[in-house]
């Protein structure tokens, strides 16, 4: 269970850090400084109260941290930081008045920082969750089932690829903004799916890292409230995890969207999801994640599953196909045309994405065929592919559902 | 993506008969291993890793629930090679941990030569799911 103070060190946690980073430089160091601030507001917030003005307690602690890391540092090399102990630690404690507004900007900044192209993927979803997000190691580790040790080294890494690669404390230069926050949006992506991943398996204990992402994704919304991808993908999120309580069964498996059972679908986050899509679409020209949100809309609002407007969601596939020629969204299109055209459209289409080299051998080609060939009536002929994906995938619960409808199939 | 490389050696093969080893051969190959691990460690990739003990020691148990549990002392003549050791990484594609399979497989044996161990490598079900 999280306390009321948790939620509140996290919440602040990058704009301390924006802090800390605009006054010392020191990206790295910064970052750790920081971490032991949040550790120790965690450890003294609850026995001796929340401090009136918890954000400048913050920074105060995180400045003095760091002070004195530099200091033992400067002691160890035998020289003088003479620049950072010019400030004293008491003339941290208020933030001047000129802080205040550009503390949007800062989580801005951090995020085009920690999702840079330079770190590898694992890296930047690791240093987002730890420094925009405010999660300490242990939990950023527990939540990828990885070593404390290893994730710290990980975190560590990243932050000597920032320094390495010249990354400064800045915005992206405006040619580059468009592609860098891809980049972000891509990564908060990434760590919603992999909550997505541990919600459906076991270790109840680790953090809620799809809850994780929609709070840091809400925040990329409220930077950019114009920016239709950053409200695509929120209201993707909400669209999807809107379902959390239905999309599993009792061995864990997966349960399909056409037997889930809508009355434990979360209304209020249909609801948002569905206003943020909506009101994007207005905008303008949408982005893939606003597709897939539009799409994730259509699913949520149908009372039953007979009731999906399949030729909508067809026409929205088709957009994102001429977006990006990627098998996968190919393959739902051909599941969409299926619905809504019949199956043996759907396993024409098929024909064509087994050609792709890079779908090859991915079990989700194997599992939608056997899907439209179960559809179609020939149930002896799905059953190799439902087999074959069964063995290729690499998630459990998508597994589990396949043996237990191979099962399910052999014993009528 | 987590992987797990399971590290075969060949039984009756006289390169993988450590106790036949030089001293420095022995003190380079475990230095090897040493150096991979902390590599990997340093990389922010380690999950775990163990060697085991010689199949020499090794028990196989089973059990069909009524009666006592069967159990066979090692060594098992059936089989051709055997698990030496294993690591679990988490890295960010199938490309990166056929890299690093490779890269133990050099690990040197006797007149410092690479070995060319037989890596196993195979992916964790951790893989977050498509919704069908």
């Amino acid at each position: 269970m999280k306390t009321t103070g948790e939620h509140l060190l996290r919440e602040l946690a990058p704009q301390v850090l924006g802090a800390v980073v605009r006054r010392y430089g020191d990206f790295a160091a910064a970052e750790d400084a920081v971490q032991e601030a949040l550790t120790a507001a965690a450890f003294q917030w609850p026995r001796a109260g929340v401090p009136e003005n918890p954000r400048a307690w913050l920074i105060h602690v995180a400045a003095r941290k760091l002070t004195d890391a530099i200091r033992s540092e400067a002691a160890r090399r035998r020289r003088e930081a003479k620049i950072v102990l010019e400030t004293p630690p008491e003339e941290t404690m208020v933030p001047p008045p000129d802080e205040a507004p550009v503390e949007g900007d800062d989580t801005l900044t951090l995020l085009f920082m920690c999702c840079h192209p330079a770190l590898s993927r694992p890296s930047a979803i690791a240093l987002t969750l730890r420094a925009v997000g405010g999660l300490t190691t242990s939990e950023v580790a527990s939540a990828f089932l990885v070593p404390e040790a290893t994730m710290a080294q990980r975190i560590s890494r990243a932050k000597q690829s920032i320094k390495s690669s010249g990354v400064a404390f800045a915005m992206p230069p405006p040619g580059e903004r468009n592609e860098s926050w891809g980049a972000v949006l891509h990564v908060l992506y990434l760590i919603f799916n992999e909550g997505y991943a541990a919600s459906s398996g076991k270790a109840h204990q680790r953090v809620d890292l799809s809850g994780e992402a929609i709070r840091l994704a809400r925040a990329a919304h409220g930077l950019l409230p114009d920016n239709s991808e950053a409200s695509g993908l929120l209201a993707l999120m909400l669209l999807t995890d809107a379902r959390r309580a239905a999309r599993s069964g009792p061995n864990g498996e997966i349960v399909p969207l056409d037997e889930q059972d809508r009355s434990l679908w979360d209304k209020d986050a249909i609801a948002e999801g569905v206003r943020l899509a909506t009101d994007a679409m207005t905008r303008g020209a949408a982005g893939s994640y606003l597709l897939q949100a539009a799409i994730a809309a259509l699913h949520d609002e149908a009372a039953r599953a007979d009731d999906t407007d399949w030729a909508q969601i067809v026409a929205l596939y088709c957009m994102l196909m001429r977006m990006s020629d990627n098998p996968m969204i190919a393959l739902n299109h051909a599941v969409a045309v299926a619905m809504a055209e019949g199956p043996a459209k759907g396993l024409a289409l098929l024909e064509k994405i087994d050609r792709d080299p890079r779908i090859q051998g991915h079990y989700r080609l194997d599992a939608v065929r056997a899907h439209l060939l179960e559809r179609s009536g020939k149930v002896a002929a799905a059953l190799p592919y439902y087999e074959a994906a069964a063995e290729k995938t690499a998630s459990i619960p998508e597994r589990n559902y396949l043996l237990l409808k191979i099962a399910r199939h052999r014993s009528e | 993506m987590k992987f797990m490389l399971m590290m075969h050696a060949p039984r009756g093969n006289g390169d993988y008969q450590t106790n036949t080893w030089k001293p420095e051969e022995f003190r380079a190959h475990i230095q090897f291993m040493k150096d991979l691990n902390e590599d990997l460690r340093e990389a922010g990739e380690l999950v775990g890793a163990e060697g085991l003990a010689p199949p020499g020691q090794a028990r196989i148990v089973r059990s069909y629930g009524a009666d006592r549990p069967e159990v066979t002392d090692g060594p098992f003549a059936e089989y051709k090679e055997f698990l030496v050791g294993y690591w679990i990484v988490d890295v960010e594609s199938a490309e990166r941990a056929y890299a690093i399979a490779a890269k133990a497989s050099t690990a040197p044996g006797p007149g410092g030569k690479a070995l060319g161990i037989k890596i196993e490598v195979r992916q964790v079900m951790s893989a977050p799911p498509d919704s069908l």
